[in-house]
């Protein structure tokens, strides 16, 4: 056991936990952040995806005694109402999500994705947006993604 | 009575989930549903219009919310804006006499097989709506009419909002005979109106099954026996009860072990270090080879079922100038649902009360009856959405297991999870099936005879034996005969069946046989049509002379994609169709195959005729996502067997299809109208053969077994 202090969507949380225990669990169970979701525990369908310092990681392979301190943002802290950041408000426009399971990890690759590449092209796209979604939201998820550019241009260019 | 009952029931449930949430999808507040006046049974308005519709089967990502919610919208002449969604309990439903009807969802029926009883539902409160107006001001009903969730009196422009008069309309008898709208009349259906379970999707906020949390939860993982039909004969709990976080080791059933802790990871890393010791009974000895070797001797079988026939087959086949033959091969599949099976469950007092998402909430209630060993009455199920069905979660075994576990343990709630590679482990697998297909030509190349032999594990066998008629799975016919059969112009025709069963479960899987047969069929047909230097397309009209509707969807779609029109250097087509589920599908897919063999799949413009189309954008997101499923079956996953187990675990050894492989999906929406088709799998069974039609116009090679991964595509 371990105690740890991690800092997750701006707030830091202590907790005692076997220090090997994957964020993934960590966040899901003594958190209490359920929006991270477990699809694999394998690293293959990115369903955990979060953002550690800015980068777009699998949870479910990040020992919580390896996070330090690192800023972890969930889906939970992506956008203050859960819904303003361009990624969503363009999944909104594209209705992309089905039953949704995966969408938490997708949704947080694509924000990565924009943040290092405003402008992606569909290659850039399939590279780094590699989660499993088993309903086949791929086509949506591509064009909401373009969408999301435009609208952080626009939204850069009245600034 | 029904509505004091249903009233209670609702109450109930939204206290236990909680979590009020916006645009549309949500459980009301108590007090909300304390003002919300009922129309019938199927919508209560609030007095602020807030319109909320009750859904009774499962929203699985296939947009059956929305859909069944515009249908009484529609009738109800309600304000799309101020609709919202709940589901209906299945106690509820228990206690009502099933007055919500069938909560099972599956074979695309969430739509076809409600639509009557719910836009009566949604007429019903409409005319009493109408009622409620016209006696506040004193003029005929007949004076009256509805729109955007209002009354009107249109001789004197009088109007009421349907907030401000639900509740003396609640007051009154709900009208026995009331009619429906006429297509002409709809203004909801078939438009591309917003889902209503989006915005949660978006923000991590909807909890699924997986997610529940509860005051002094517990967690369960559990392991059965991996050799289909072995048992459990004994662990050791002293090994690992000093593990963090462990509570508890119990047996479930006769073939299961589950370790329970403080939290779901503690439980996982505690079973896998438990030493268990199995029976693993007479299958452990099994693998694929013996199971395709077994499954094969059905192809020449004399004892076969039949699921049509007309003329003389093997007369006409005999004299034929020239014959075509080709047997056809597919493996077992796996759903693997994004959300791995889950149930959490609580016995108290002689009570079960069980979070599940279900794809069929009567039979979770049943299910946690049975296994808690308690009245029906006494059970009480919290309907979550899925994160994915696809067929599997109409299989109540984790329902079962959680309340088994929590029964050893009662007063706690106990959420089991499975882990990802013990979903892999414990599907109802797609049947494995191969096929034996024969044709002949006359001289001038006219198809004078087809014979299709299947040779398949039966899932009506397995899962539903009542559906076996005189001994023919006609499950199995799925797309061959289930909706007439695309090709009636074939003087001598015969399909049939040799049911060769295995030790597999299987069951229902997103299109179910469609996805094999039509393989079967749109592959043999291609290379028909090449025997008898036909064009694929040319060829398929002339066959489908008899089938006005599959002809009407086949040409939609050919004339989109351009059939016959120029391609970019190596970039070939392929055409399929099919039908299936109440609705007639094809597609053209636009492929390329490097000369190493990859293959790149640009494009495919898909055809539907559901007759009616409830909403275009949505049914647009089922081709899209159905042919991730079906393509995904066609590249690169199977489920195989050795030593009487699967041997796939997670997505590494299971692989699907990514964004990367995505082809753009161009949906043609072809409705005839005068019937209600299904959506949600029909089209999956055209995407793999049209593909696969495509990598033949590519490579000359002819893929007969799937998946793709197995084959060399690699050419000249
Ligand atoms: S759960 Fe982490 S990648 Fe699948
Ligand atoms: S939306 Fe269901 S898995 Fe992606």
């Amino acid at each position: 056991m371990a105690k740890l202090a991690l800092t997750i969507n701006g707030k830091s949380h202590a907790i005692e936990v076997d220090p090997e225990t994957p964020l993934l669990w960590v966040l899901r169970e003594w958190i209490g952040l359920t929006g991270t979701k477990y699809g694999c525990g394998v690293a293959q369908c990115g369903a955990c995806t979060v953002h550690m310092d800015g980068v777009a990681t699998r949870s479910c392979q990040i020992p919580a005694g390896s996070v330090g301190t690192a800023k972890i943002v969930t889906i939970e802290g992506l956008s203050p109402d859960g819904m303003s950041h361009p990624i969503q408000v363009a999944w909104l426009q594209h209705e992309v999500p089905q039953c949704g399971y995966c969408q938490s990890g997708q949704i947080m690759a694509s924000a990565a994705l924009l943040a290092t590449k405003p402008q992606p092209t569909d290659a850039d796209i399939a590279d780094m947006v590699t989660n499993i979604c088993r309903c086949g939201t791929y086509q949506r998820i591509k064009a909401a993604i373009h969408t999301a550019a435009d609208l952080s241009v626009n939204a850069n260019g009245k600034a | 009575m029904t509505q004091q009952l249903s009233r209670r029931f609702f109450l109930s449930a939204s206290a236990a989930i909680g979590g009020g949430l916006s645009l549309g999808w949500s459980l009301p507040s108590a007090q909300a549903a304390e003002t919300a006046a009922e129309l019938g049974i199927w919508a209560t308005i609030a007095p602020d219009d807030t319109v909320t519709i009750r859904i009774a089967r499962s929203e699985m990502g296939q947009g059956t919310l929305t859909g069944l919610a515009q249908l009484v919208a529609d009738e109800l002449d309600a304000d799309w804006r101020f609709v919202k969604a709940e589901y209906v309990s299945p106690e509820a439903n228990l206690a009502n006499k099933r007055a919500w009807g069938d909560m099972s969802t599956g074979g695309s029926r969430g739509i076809r097989a409600s639509v009557e009883y719910v836009r009566k539902g949604g007429a019903v409160g409409r005319a009493m709506l109408i009622q409620a107006a016209a006696a506040k001001w004193g003029v005929p009903a007949t004076e009256c009419t509805t729109g955007l969730s209002v009354v009107a009196h249109t001789p004197t422009g009088r109007r009421l909002r349907y907030g401000e008069i639900a509740a003396d309309a609640a007051k009154l008898p709900p009208p026995a005979d009331v009619k429906v709208k006429t297509p002409a009349e709809w203004k909801l259906i078939g438009r591309g109106v917003k889902r209503l379970d989006t915005a949660e999707k978006l923000s991590g906020k909807l909890v699924y099954a997986i997610d529940v949390q509860l005051p002094d939860m517990l967690n369960a993982a559990i392991t059965a026996c991996p050799v289909f039909g072995g048992k459990l004969k004994s662990f050791d709990a002293a090994k690992i009860q000093s593990m963090p976080g462990v509570r508890h080791v119990v047996a479930v059933d006769d073939n299961a072990v589950a370790v329970v802790a403080d939290k779901w990871y503690q439980a996982k890393m505690a079973l896998a270090a438990l030493p268990i010791v199995w029976d693993e009974g007479p299958n452990a000895s099994i693998d694929s080879k013996q199971i395709a070797a077994h499954v094969a001797t059905g192809l020449d079988a004399k004892d076969a079922g039949i699921g049509q026939q007309h003329g003389d087959f093997d007369a006409a086949f005999a004299s034929a100038a020239k014959k075509i033959e080709a047997v056809y091969s597919s493996p077992f599949q796996h759903h693997a649902t994004l959300e791995p099976m889950n149930c959490t469950a609580k016995f108290a007092d002689g009570k079960v009360e069980v979070w599940v998402s279900s794809q069929n909430g009567d039979a979770s209630l049943a299910a946690a009856a049975e296994a808690g060993g308690v009245k029906l009455a006494d059970v009480k199920v919290h309907k979550h959405h899925l994160g994915g069905g696809f067929g599997r979660r109409g299989q109540q075994d984790p329902v079962k297991q959680a309340v088994q576990i929590a029964k050893q343990i009662p007063g706690k709630p106990i959420k089991l999870i499975w882990s990802r590679e013990e979903d892999m482990a414990h599907g109802f697998y797609r049947p494995i099936a191969q096929a034996k297909m024969r044709a002949g030509l006359d001289a001038a190349g006219n198809v004078v005879a087809l014979h299709g032999r299947l040779a398949a594990q039966s899932i009506a066998a397995y899962l539903a034996p009542a559906r076996m008629v005189n001994g023919v799975d006609m499950i199995a016919f799925q797309g061959w005969t289930e909706e007439e059969f695309g090709y009636m112009a074939i003087p001598n025709l015969r399909l049939d069946d040799a049911i060769r069963n295995t030790h597999v479960p299987v069951g229902f899987w997103r299109g179910v046989n469609t996805n094999q047969n039509a393989v079967f069929m749109e592959c043999f047909i291609d290379e028909v049509a090449l025997a008898a230097g036909k064009d694929p397309v040319e060829f398929r009209r002339t066959l489908m002379a008899k089938n006005p509707r599959h002809l009407a969807v086949l040409n939609a779609v050919v004339e989109r994609a351009g059939w016959g029109t120029p391609l970019p250097k190596g970039v070939f087509r392929g055409v399929a169709q099919n039908a299936g589920f109440g609705s007639y599908v094809a597609a053209v897919a636009e492929v390329s195959v490097t000369a190493k063999g990859e293959v790149t799949i640009h494009r495919i413009v898909a055809g539907t005729d559901c007759g009616y189309a409830v909403n275009p954008d949505q049914i647009a997101a089922q081709v899209e996502g159905s042919f991730v499923y079906g393509l995904s079956a066609m590249f690169s996953s199977e489920i195989t067997i050795d030593k009487g187990r699967v041997v796939e675990t997670n997505f590494d050894t299971y692989p699907v299809m990514k964004l990367a492989q995505m082809p753009k999906v161009e949906t043609v929406l072809v409705p005839s109208g005068g019937f209600w088709g299904g959506v949600g799998e029909p089209t999956i069974a055209v995407a793999p053969p049209a593909v696969l039609n495509a990598i033949f116009a590519a490579t000359g090679k002819r893929v007969r077994s799937l998946p793709l991964t197995h084959h060399d595509l690699s050419h000249a």
